[in-house]
């Protein structure tokens, strides 16, 4: 074999999407027994029911749908008609606050829990109670204290960033190499300098990989919390197809959903790697 | 006395509680004084807490009992005088060859401006012979290269004393010569007071005006001091040839064989506070004349019949 091993499994790739695509194509298209009935009724029915023709959209319907929402991204035509853009705009904006006020507080109650052996033991019992609720469970307590849904929405992302981003702190400032800190003990650096000189970069690629987790699970937590809240958002606008059976959308809604998710978890992956240092 | 004590260890002591209850003596009541611009070795086996000693000496671990002073001044946690180099180098892998050295000479000169900083620590780059390797990171050099950077760190707080812990241990033999001779050179040139633990008996020799022998743990004491008398300007290329190595090396490695295990049994008067000093062939070679006198004249210290031993085979 010449060709390298990226250019074989991009082969592989691009074939499987093609079958993948044929066989939905070939699955969704018309074709079945043509019904028997009255020509008014017929028309009535549409071509689901007088030509067998399934109700899920093939590939080709779903392609031109996303043309369509992708020509036109921004454009605002009332509460329930917005572009794709702008419902995408609203998730990442709340995904967007709510994370980085969950980096603001984990961060630094992740360096006081790995730095103190006091903290650590006595807010163990409470990290290990909250962390396994799931966010939606805290979107009444929200919506009741909060008195927004927005906010709730934005709240319920706090939530579920702050985990990962402040157990990964916690372990990563306390395994830092206890020669580095002796590093910094023999030439007498003092507490504040050695956190940010030794302590903040020696576990900055843990803590970069708990923010990259914390940010997979906020941006599959948004398109739930935003179905709750609706408004704006693509959760929101996910539901708000259902309910007008446009299953069409609905696919290219979950198209973008990954796409978009993907991008964000990239975006984290290129932060840890500048903070990663070879061994 | 004391005028001539710049580091002395008082009476110290390490426990550490067992896991079955009462505690695990690692050394005890250890005295132990060294003067300035001495290059002192210590050796021993493994778990006898040399270690340990050499923590305490740089502050990072407290001793259970005792104190040590340095200087008229007892040891309160780390200083920036004392300057440590550690067997695993530590160097910070997320700085360069350059920004590992500055850190050092920043913590220790805080408001010199960065140029300054930087000319300083590129001074004892250099000193240790990496120039043009300022601006790699740890994990491109080769591990002799990162112990030069070690030490070039150590080096640069200008401390009064350095601690080196098995500097050399994770090296292959050439480095190590190479390194051996280049601390050797610097220590000489700066006058610096040097304590370091090495396994290696050649290297004690080669280095050390002083060795410290210690006997097994726990409960290890320090045996004797073999007060080194290879001249001061030894070379290493033919250190091993002089008269008086042997004696000193099969004296080293007659007390790590055999003597270490037994040696607080075989010492009814042992003196923890006046370690004996040995010297050893020294004594006998001003006065043995003829082979058939030595055996007499060296039966009172077994330093003699090394010394004898190595001009029998000489003349055989």
């Amino acid at each position: 074999m010449s060709l390298s091993l990226g250019v074989r499994a991009a082969i592989v790739a691009v074939g499987l999407l093609i079958i993948f695509l044929s066989v939905w194509h070939i699955a969704t298209r018309g074709g079945g027994p043509v019904a028997q009935m009255d020509p008014e009724y017929a028309k009535l029915m549409g071509a689901t029911a007088t030509q067998g023709k399934s109700a899920m959209p093939g590939p080709l319907d779903v392609g031109a749908k996303l043309f369509e929402l992708l020509r036109q991204p921004f454009y605002d035509k009332g509460p329930n008609d917005k572009g794709i853009g702008i419902q995408l705009a609203y998730s990442i904006a709340r995904v967007g606050t709510g994370y980085l006020l969950a980096v603001l507080v984990a961060v630094p109650v992740g360096f006081l829990i790995g730095m103190s052996q006091l903290m650590s033991r006595a807010l163990d019992p409470f990290i290990q109670i909250l962390k396994p609720i799931s966010p939606l469970a805290w979107m009444p307590l929200a919506l009741y204290t909060i008195k927004d849904s927005g906010l709730s929405a934005i709240f319920v992302i706090f939530i579920c960033s702050l985990w990962p981003m402040l157990i990964n702190t916690a372990f990563g400032v306390a395994s830092v190499r206890k020669e580095w800190i002796n590093v910094a003990r023999t030439l007498e650096v003092g507490t504040l300098r050695r956190a940010f000189t030794i302590i903040l970069p020696a576990a900055a690629p843990t803590i970069l990989t708990g923010m990259r987790i914390s940010i997979g699970i906020a941006w599959l937590v948004i398109v739930a919390a935003e179905m709750l809240v609706g408004g704006t958002g693509i959760g929101y606008f996910v539901w708000n197809e259902w309910n007008n059976l446009s299953i069409t959308n609905v696919i290219n809604a979950i198209l973008l959903i990954g796409v978009v998710g993907m991008l964000l978890d990239q975006v984290l992956a290129r932060l840890a790697h500048l903070v990663t240092f070879p061994e | 006395m004391a005028a001539g004590k710049f580091i002395s260890i008082e009476g110290i002591s390490k426990r550490f509680p067992a896991p079955g209850g009462g505690k695990t003596t690692v050394f005890e009541d250890l005295w132990l004084s060294m003067q300035r611009g001495e290059f002192t070795c210590i050796i021993g086996h493994s778990g006898c807490g040399k270690t340990t000693v050499l923590n305490i000496l740089a502050g990072l671990d407290e001793p259970t009992d005792g104190a040590v002073i340095v200087d008229n001044q007892a040891i309160e946690g780390p200083s920036i005088d004392r300057a440590v180099i550690f067997q695993s180098h530590a160097l910070l892998p997320w700085r360069t060859v350059l920004g590992n050295v500055a850190y050092a000479v920043s913590s220790k000169w805080r408001r010199w401006p960065r140029a300054q900083v930087e000319a300083h620590a590129k001074k004892f780059i250099d000193l240790v012979g990496l120039a043009g390797a300022e601006h790699k990171r740890p994990a491109e050099l080769s591990g002799g290269m990162k112990q030069r950077v070690g030490i070039a760190r150590a080096l640069s707080i200008e401390p009064k004393i350095m601690l080196m812990d098995e500097p050399f241990s994770a090296l292959d033999a050439l480095t190590r010569g190479t390194l051996q001779d280049e601390v050797r050179r610097i220590c000489q040139t700066t006058d610096q007071t040097v304590f370091m633990i090495t396994h290696d008996v050649d290297e004690a020799i080669y280095l050390a005006d002083r060795v410290v022998l210690m006997t097994n743990g726990p409960g290890a004491v320090l045996g004797e001091i073999v007060d080194n008398p290879l001249p001061k300007d030894r070379k290493r290329h033919d250190f091993h040839r002089h008269p008086l190595y042997y004696g000193v090396r099969n004296h080293i490695i007659d007390f790590l064989v055999t003597r270490s295990k037994t040696f607080v049994a075989e010492t009814p008067d042992y003196d923890r506070r006046h370690i004996k000093v040995v010297r050893p062939g020294v004594l006998d070679a001003a006065v043995v004349v003829s082979a058939d006198e030595a055996p007499q004249r060296a039966a009172g210290g077994q330093s003699g019949r090394e010394f004898f031993r190595y001009f029998e085979g000489e003349k055989r």
